[in-house]
């Protein structure tokens, strides 16, 4: 990617020009705080690059619309907040049913409920396993700086493009609503060709249906199979971590997001007290970047995952570590932000225990 | 050069956050690592605002600063809320026309100015964030004078680009003090 | 012997796949479904044209047509009918909706789509009931009419009016053309026609958002031969639903629904700026 002049920018506002740049050219939304300026960035741009901009009358008719544009072709994306992405659920089964491409927003904010408008990860667990109903995953990426948020919302549409499915940002109020220098990437030119969408066959060809109906049962475990066949090469193919420190740790802390940057202070002061700790940062939450964290299960002693909410991803840390080391978790709820020195005395407790 | 971690905190309107975006714009110029991250939440309705503004020369771990180094105070609140949390050695600047108990800690460096008044009186009315600015820069040295003055240029709109002029002459006053 | 020539009279609509439907003998989905195709068969635009199915009765109808088609969740057709016409404004977009679709789960894409003036054709089929679920209350059952979950007929004390959708969406700005109609006899079909035809010219001609509502049967789900629904159809739902047009811009004089739309808004400074853009 060519390294533009950098600009600070929101992680929202980056999220909405990068998608501009990957050739997004429709955006259907609800207002709701904390995605705010990602809805307001595209009203302004959109009709400067000949897009549509549609404020819906509900998350749920925005991801239909959003359906709509996917089926007849389009990048199509929107964006959402937990509460509005709890409504979107229903629309992204039948986006993942009808096996179409689009992206969509979360900026997390706590829960549940209405809960609070203030910074949570507590829809790790609806993003990755459970957003609507059926046998289907999608995509989930977790950038953790707003230089990230450009960069996986631009790669978001040509992996979504690729596989035929819908792709997730999951961020949070903070990555949201902060400013950080980024780089944007090149304006898209060119699109891949999409010969199954709904664009009229003008008698050049068989009608195309995009459809998630299957009346017979083994017709749809049919569909589902090769569907997770594609899964299967995602996994392979597209899960994304970093690591820092982590080759020497007896400490891994692992956390994503927002919640990685505390993590990425903290580790950093206990090395400097002494402490061998690493930082290992999921990238892909889904597909979760299960090799490169059983790489390190070897030698790390102990694993800490920190996350904004009551401990979801550290199910899937536990299912990589499979008893081989302990996996303890600290969280701060509901929109609290937790602080590099409420993670450094875990790993302190932690590095304490593992001296007895 | 030393983690800068500014807190700019004050009433809305005080124009808090663009005083933040100004630091974050001569970061960015001088090529540093940058976070500009605002306060929002229940504090924002009652009363006070806030930014936290971080200038590293390695990747920024968390953007909400918890113990600033430096601090801009623009009312009483604000200096109340951050006074324990400032780091011994801070520099905390308090803008005395709406602060009028300074802070008592003997380990941090207070710079006490009645910037909103000065700013009034220079025909400057509502830039007594950039006086402020100003100030930080001259006992920070955060940046050059020239970036500083580059970061101001990028940072006002081009919509209100009038305004660029009094914002420099605004960062003269708070240098000068 | 006298050469024999052969007429043909009827046959089946190009835009019709030669299947056999799921509808019930009765119905008039079956009647309807070959309006819309001999229609679009008429105007030449099977190539352009993409159809939106509901979920209910008609949840199939992508099989039985030849044009590409969008299954959508249940209610969510004209969202959907947007996202498709916005990404391609020279396609013709349809969205073939019942009354539980149309006017219950889905009355805010109803309405909204309508108001936003999405240059779309609805064609809805009313026939007072939720037919594919087996009978359920809808949101137009009559009062008092018994369907499987109002067995002592529908209380308007506990379960309200029903729903008179053309005459609702009759108020907003947004909409070209509404017309109300059935097709239990060969007049009323060739009007029904006459309707859908106008609905599907008007996206053509880029007029504004058009509905079609039609009077329907469920002999199936009402228990009745459908002789006797056609005439349970005639003596209590017509009165309930009179036929008719409830708008129609054209008629009125305005090129579209925009322009009725400022005339309307005259009085009104802001509504009367052009935009700001």
């Amino acid at each position: 990617m060519a390294q533009n002049e950098k600009v600070l920018m929101k992680g929202n506002e980056a999220i909405a020009e990068s998608a501009i740049r990957a050739g997004c050219r429709f955006f259907f939304g609800y207002p709701i705080t904390p995605q705010t300026e990602l809805a307001a960035y595209m009203s302004k741009r959109m009709p400067k690059v000949e897009g549509t901009y549609l404020q819906a009358e509900s998350e749920v008719a925005a991801i239909n619309m959003v359906y709509g544009a996917a089926a007849a072709g389009a990048r199509v994306m929107t964006s959402s907040s937990s509460p509005g992405i709890s409504l979107k659920s229903e629309g992204v089964s039948y986006i993942a049913g009808a096996d179409l491409p689009c992206l969509i927003v979360n900026i997390e904010r706590g829960g549940p409920g209405l809960g609070s408008i203030q910074p949570s990860q507590s829809d790790y667990w609806q993003a990755t396993r459970a957003l609507g109903h059926g046998d289907y995953h999608m995509v989930v990426y977790a950038p953790a700086t707003v230089q990230e948020m450009a960069d996986l919302s631009y790669k978001a549409f040509d992996v979504a493009d690729k596989y035929r499915t819908p792709v997730m940002i999951l961020g949070d109020g903070m990555l949201g609503q902060m400013m950080e220098p980024v780089s944007l990437p090149e304006p898209r030119t060119e699109l891949p060709e999409k010969p199954w969408a709904t664009t009229g066959h003008r008698g050049q060809r068989e009608h195309n249906v995009a459809n998630s109906l299957y009346l017979s049962a083994e017709e749809l475990e049919r569909t589902n199979f090769e569907r997770f066949e594609r899964y299967d090469i995602i996994k392979r193919e597209e899960a994304l971590s970093e690591e820092v420190d982590c080759d020497d740790a007896d400490i891994i802390v692992v956390a994503f997001g927002a919640s990685s940057r505390i993590a990425r202070s903290a580790v950093k002061e206990a090395r400097k007290q002494g402490i061998k700790a690493g930082l290992f940062r999921p990238i892909t939450l889904w597909p979760f970047p299960v090799e490169a964290l059983a790489a390190t299960v070897g030698h790390a002693k102990a694993y800490l995952t920190v996350e904004m909410n009551m401990g979801q991803m550290v199910e899937d840390v536990r299912l990589v570590v499979e008893g081989r080391a302990p996996v303890e978790f600290y969280g701060r709820t509901g929109g609290v932000i937790p602080t590099p020195d409420e993670v450094l005395e875990q790993i302190r407790a932690i590095d304490e225990r593992l001296g007895e | 050069m030393e983690e800068l971690r500014v807190v700019f905190a004050g009433f809305g309107g005080q124009g808090l956050l663009f005083a933040g975006k100004v630091v974050a714009n001569a970061g960015l110029i001088d090529g540093r690592e940058v976070s500009w991250l605002p306060s929002y939440g229940p504090e924002m309705r009652g009363g006070t605002a806030n930014c936290s503004v971080t200038l590293s020369d390695e990747p920024i771990g968390s953007p909400l600063i918890m113990n600033p180094n430096v601090l801009v105070a623009m009312n009483q609140p604000s200096l109340v809320k951050f006074e324990e949390a400032v780091v011994p050695g801070a520099k905390v600047f308090a803008d005395t026309s709406l602060v009028n108990r300074l802070p008592q800690r003997e380990d941090i460096e207070v710079f006490a100015h009645p910037a909103t008044e000065l700013a009034e009186d220079a025909g400057l009315k509502g830039l007594a964030n950039i006086v402020l600015v100003g100030k930080v820069l001259k006992e920070t040295a955060l940046c050059s004078r020239e970036t500083m003055e580059a970061a101001i240029r990028k940072a006002v709109p081009a919509r209100k680009a009038q305004m660029v002029e009094n914002n420099l002459q605004a960062l003269e006053l708070g240098f000068n003090l | 012997m006298a050469e024999q020539t052969e007429t043909l009279k009827y046959e089946r609509p190009k835009s019709l796949l030669p299947v056999v439907t799921n509808y019930c003998p009765g119905c008039a989905h079956g009647t309807v479904n070959r309006l819309v195709a001999e229609v679009i068969d008429e105007l030449g635009i099977e190539g352009t044209t993409i159809g939106v199915s509901p979920v209910g009765c008609s949840v199939m109808m992508y099989q039985f047509f030849g044009c590409d088609f969008v299954e959508a969740a249940h209610g969510r057709a004209p969202a959907v009918a947007t996202g498709l016409k916005r990404v391609n404004p020279d396609n013709i977009v349809f969205a073939y909706q019942g009354d539980g679709d149309l006017a219950s789960i889905g009355m805010a894409e109803t309405i909204h789509a309508a108001t936003r003036g999405e240059q779309i054709t609805v064609i809805f089929i009313n026939n007072a009931i939720y037919g594919m679920t087996g009978g359920q209350m809808a949101p137009t059952s009559l009062p008092n009419q018994v369907t499987q979950t109002s067995p002592y007929g529908r209380d308007v004390a506990t379960a309200g009016y029903p729903v008179r959708v053309c005459e609702l969406l009759s108020s907003l700005d947004g909409v070209a053309y509404l017309e109300r109609v059935t097709v239990d006899t060969p007049a009323h079909i060739r009007q029904a026609k006459k309707a859908i035809r106008k609905a599907f010219q008007n996206q053509v001609d880029g007029i504004g958002y058009s509905l079609v509502e039609v009077v329907a049967t469920c002999p199936t789900n009402w228990g009745m031969t459908p002789q006797d629904s056609f005439e349970w159809m005639r003596e209590n739902m017509l009165p309930y639903y009179p036929l008719g047009v409830y708008r129609d811009v054209v008629a009125e004089g305005f090129a579209d629904a925009a322009e009725a739309a400022a005339a309307r808004a005259a009085d009104c400074p802001i509504a009367s700026q052009g935009g700001a853009r």
